[in-house]
């Protein structure tokens, strides 16, 4: 009974981990990071479910009756594209956000637009040069 | 092609995208994306013509048949939720190049167009789709590029807003994939209508209930619903006019269509009515939201966040309205996701022509503007009347019907409460009327006139709307009733 | 397994930036391995080239165009820790009554899957079942992965773009230029390698069908190709070689070759991306259908992956030209 489930608990703390570093942490990159660590383990966790003891990978040959699931790989690769698409959206975002804020800490960007805010310069804003 | 009328919904926009690279003046650009957008505008409506005389629509892709391949499945439901989106998704571009051209740098604009289009093809994809991981693929097209988007704003805070929605979002994402995971992995398909056959058997496991869970708090962190919308103000205030004026009027309501599909289609009513306590929990948060976000509404000076804080309100009367799941609540809650496409983009897009003549939405840069844009400014007094629910405008009848869902029930205190929060509603928009028509013109906007035409004609196309269908509720209501009857009657019960 | 456990702790305790990026591409490494030995072939190959591979690559990029730490956070995130909390012990809650992993008689081995491995041969003439899955069977969600890369280049370079032109014209052009010019060994052997890597970019391209690999694969190596060649020789001749406004071109013309074969399929009577109509054998037609979608696949990835990179280093020239 535990030995069977065992590998789906790390999977939740690894995804758990992720989600924390995501959370907690007020750099722009660190979030990103914590980000691929959640979705890279969930990832983990779709993998180990198609798994078939004694089966081998789903490509066929002859004398092979066992094979792993094959949708959720398919699933996966997916999910991966995404994943990485996202990435590299966010890491662009994160690099303009430090051309126009000159820094990629949560705390100082939201002090930052509090400021500005309360100038209320909104006849002009400070937009940033494209 | 009539058959095949489901896919050429999703695949012209999305074919559209590509062949933008193509075209080399962003004019063209500007012309083919409204056209490409038009046209499925006239297929939504096509399909909901289908639907309503024979039923729902199913199409399988690359010809294989249901749990093995994805299909499309368009009920009264999506075809619904379709129609809105293309209608909207057109009439706003109508005004887009003109707005754009001030807000967006020229080099910029065939990305701009290309990622609408792109924006546009994944809302439609993941309504029509009857597929659970289809549904994932196509809400990432529509999340990435509305990222992108919204990051394209003047104000350097557009890119804070979008970095913040990109993590909430992918957040959101990676849970709604949690949560097909699970259901994969009890079920062995993806597809929603074999899910919802095979669910049943296995529903009483935790797993499932994991499973709804999460996809329930996925769902909702793209729907916004409080407390999860802290990225919504920000990015609806700082993104470019055209998008806030798309993405209000449509992009919580795919959310809203996933909860409604994976609450009533997949897991079925009786499931997800009893598994967890969604009926308290979703009227409780709806009431909150409407309260929270309509005072916060209040004391804000950009009237861009003021809109988008009422739009979190908003999205509490739809959750009401679902939360009571009867063919009443139901149907004013998708009553109330059309007319509230409606205001939306009326409100919206006179905002972005404010933009485009003032450069400001500050509260205080309104005044005088009654009178130096009187058309722009009667839009937005009509709409707001819309959205406070007076009579004659399409919000009296989404309210009208949610009241009346609520007093089915017997549920007194949540009737007076919203009667409350509608007057909350009246102080906000107040405060525009007050300023924009009983104080003089600032001495700095002596040249400010009427917007342009581009502007004026989505703008009152929408407000006609917005009256019309307050008076003649036929075609709404009956659509909006017969997709929740048939929502509830699938399921062969209905909830006391 | 518990290496990975190890890692994700040490990613979030490290204030080195630098060192976490390298750490998450060693987690992207041995999730591939795991992905190996649970028989995941196709999967570890792509998280390897892209866990870490591209994404490490990229991250570095953006180190150096923002900076290199982070700075301590003042407040304790407890409320971090109570939202972490909760979902875990949720999802830990839902583990006990999932099938055991390996159990050959859960849902998911009897449902759905079985046909998948028992008759594709005869129904798509493949061996590799993954690749017949993704290209045939699912091929509607790898158009729309298709298309989430797209969207990817498209708002990248939208949000990342310079005045593109101009920068060709200047004399420097890029910093790579001067420091690698005594850097002799590098691109004498990394000219020898270009070569290899590309056709080993176009044998996993067309072995998809065989073995692991296609398209979306052979797309990032491609790029990876192309990428070494940019940080050797420096951007402004990789530049001269690929420009922008070509790859963008090219981006979008995998994705119509795509979209093509799905709108051939349909006037040919077929339903969308229903290969079986493209040729008088529907085994043919199906080969044909997942050739040129692999093709689509592996042209705009790697057109895609490419421009996002030459938007991040040419950001990289013009942070340095507005400096100076």
């Amino acid at each position: 009974m535990l030995m069977g489930l065992f590998n789906n608990w790390v999977v939740v703390v690894l995804m758990m981990i992720g989600l924390y570093i995501v959370i907690a942490h007020g750099n722009l990159i660190k979030k990103i990071v914590g980000l691929t660590i959640f979705q890279t383990s969930v990832f983990i966790f779709y993998i180990s479910m198609a798994k078939v003891d004694g089966g081998t990978a789903p490509i066929l040959m002859a004398n092979v009756t066992k094979y792993a699931n094959p949708l959720p790989h398919v699933l996966i690769l997916t999910a991966i594209v995404v994943g990485i698409a996202t990435m590299a959206l966010a890491l662009a975002l994160t690099v303009r956000i430090k051309e126009a804020y000159n820094s990629i800490e949560e705390e100082s960007i939201q002090e930052q637009n509090t400021k500005q805010a309360s100038e209320l310069d909104e006849l002009d804003p400070r937009s940033d040069k494209y | 092609m009539l058959a095949h009328l489901p896919i050429l919904q999703v695949i012209v926009p999305l074919i559209g995208a590509p062949v933008c690279v193509l075209l080399s003046r962003a004019s063209l650009v500007w012309l083919f994306a409204l056209v490409v957008s038009g046209l499925s505008f006239i297929i939504s409506a096509l399909l909901l013509q289908q639907v309503l005389m024979s039923g729902t629509i199913i199409y399988e892709l690359g010809g294989w048949d249901a749990p093995w391949g994805i299909e499309y499945r368009i009920d009264r439901l999506n075809a619904l939720l379709l129609l809105i989106i293309s209608a909207i998704s057109t009439l706003v571009l109508l005004a887009a190049q003109t707005s754009i051209n001030k807000e967006i740098p020229a080099e910029k604009h065939t990305q701009f167009y290309i990622l609408y289009l792109l924006s546009l093809t994944g809302m439609l994809g993941v309504v029509v789709t009857g597929d659970a991981f289809n549904v994932f693929v196509f809400l990432e097209i529509s999340s990435l590029s509305s990222y992108a988007l919204i990051a394209l704003g003047r104000d350097r805070r557009a890119l804070w807003a979008a970095y913040q929605y990109l993590i909430l979002g992918t957040i959101g994402a990676t849970f709604i994939l949690i949560g097909i995971g699970l259901m994969y992995q009890m079920t062995g398909t993806l597809n929603m209508a074999d899910l919802a056959a095979r669910l049943p058997e296995v529903a009483q496991t935790k797993t499932v209930l994991t499973a709804f869970a999460f996809v329930i708090t996925g769902v909702c962190l793209k729907l916004a619903l409080f407390p999860l919308h802290l990225w919504l103000p920000n990015a609806y205030t700082y993104a470019p006019s055209i998008v806030t004026a798309f993405f209000a009027a449509t992009a919580t309501k795919v959310a809203f269509y996933l909860l409604i599909r994976f609450t009533y289609s997949v897991f079925g009513v009786s499931f997800s009515f009893t598994a967890l306590p969604l009926q308290f929990l979703f009227m409780t948060l709806g009431l909150l939201g409407i309260f929270v976000a309509s005072i916060a509404a209040i004391y804000q000076t950009n009237v861009k966040q003021i809109f988008a804080y009422s739009s979190i309100a908003q999205i509490g009367y739809m959750v009401i309205g679902f939360s009571i799941s009867s063919v009443t609540g139901l149907t004013a809650a998708l009553l109330h996701i059309f007319n509230h496409a409606l205001m939306k983009g009326a409100l919206f897009l006179a905002l972005g022509a404010v933009v485009y003549r003032i450069g400001s939405v500050q509260i205080s840069q309104f005044q005088g503007i009654g009178q130096q844009m009187p058309f722009t400014m009667a839009a937005i007094l009509v709409a707001g009347l819309s959205l406070i629910g007076m009579p004659l405008t399409v919000g009296f009848v989404s309210k009208w019907y949610l009241l009346s869902a609520l007093i089915e029930k017997g549920w007194w205190p949540a009737a007076l409460l919203i009667l409350i929060a509608s007057l909350l509603t009246l102080v906000y928009v107040w405060r525009i009327v007050e300023v924009a028509y009983f104080k003089p013109p600032l001495s700095t906007h002596s040249t400010v006139n009427e917007a342009p035409l581009a502007f004026l004609i989505p703008i009152w196309l929408l407000v006609i709307a917005n009256i019309y269908f307050g008076i003649d509720t036929r075609l709404s209501v009956e659509v909006a009733h017969s997709a929740s009857e048939s929502l509830l009657q699938a399921q062969g019960l209905v909830i006391p | 397994m518990a290496l990975l456990v190890v890692i994700a702790i040490e990613i979030a305790r490290l204030k080195d930036l630098f060192a976490v990026v390298m750490l998450t591409g060693i987690y992207g490494l041995i999730s591939a391995s795991f992905f190996v030995v649970m028989d995941a072939v196709d999967v570890a190959f792509t998280e390897a080239s892209v866990g870490a591979g591209i994404s490490t690559l990229l991250m570095l990029v953006v180190i150096s165009l923002t900076q290199r730490s982070e700075h301590p956070v003042r407040h304790r995130p407890v409320v971090a820790l109570l939202v972490v909390m909760f979902t875990g012990s949720m999802l830990i809650y839902g583990t006990f009554d999932m099938p055991y992993i390996g159990e050959g008689d859960a849902p998911i081995h009897i449902h759905i899957a079985p046909r998948y491995l028992k008759d594709s041969m005869q129904e798509v003439g493949v061996v590799n079942v993954v690749t017949a899955v993704l290209a045939s069977y699912r091929a509607f969600d790898t158009f729309g992965e298709l298309v989430v890369i797209f969207t990817a280049g498209v708002g990248v370079s939208a949000l990342l773009m310079t005045a593109g032109r101009r920068d060709d014209k200047k004399p420097v052009g890029s910093i790579n230029d001067s420091m690698h010019k005594q850097h002799l060994v590098l691109r004498i052997v990394s000219k020898i390698m270009l070569p290899f890597i590309m056709l080993f970019a176009l044998y996993v391209q067309f072995h998809g069908d065989y073995g692991p690999g296609g398209g979306f694969q052979a797309g990032v190596i491609f790029a990876a190709a192309i990428i070494l060649y940019t940080l050797i020789f420096g951007l402004t001749s990789a530049r001269r070689v690929i420009n922008q406004t070509t790859s963008q071109l090219v981006a979008a013309f995998g994705v119509l070759l795509y979209g093509s074969v799905g709108l051939v399929s349909l006037l040919n009577g077929g339903n969308f991306l229903d290969y079986n109509v493209l040729a008088s054998n529907p085994i043919s037609g199906q080969h044909l259908g997942i050739l040129l979608i692999e093709l689509g696949v592996g042209i705009t990835v790697a057109s895609v992956m490419i421009t996002i990179f030459f938007n991040f280093a040419g950001r990289q020239v013009f942070q340095k030209n507005k400096d100076t």
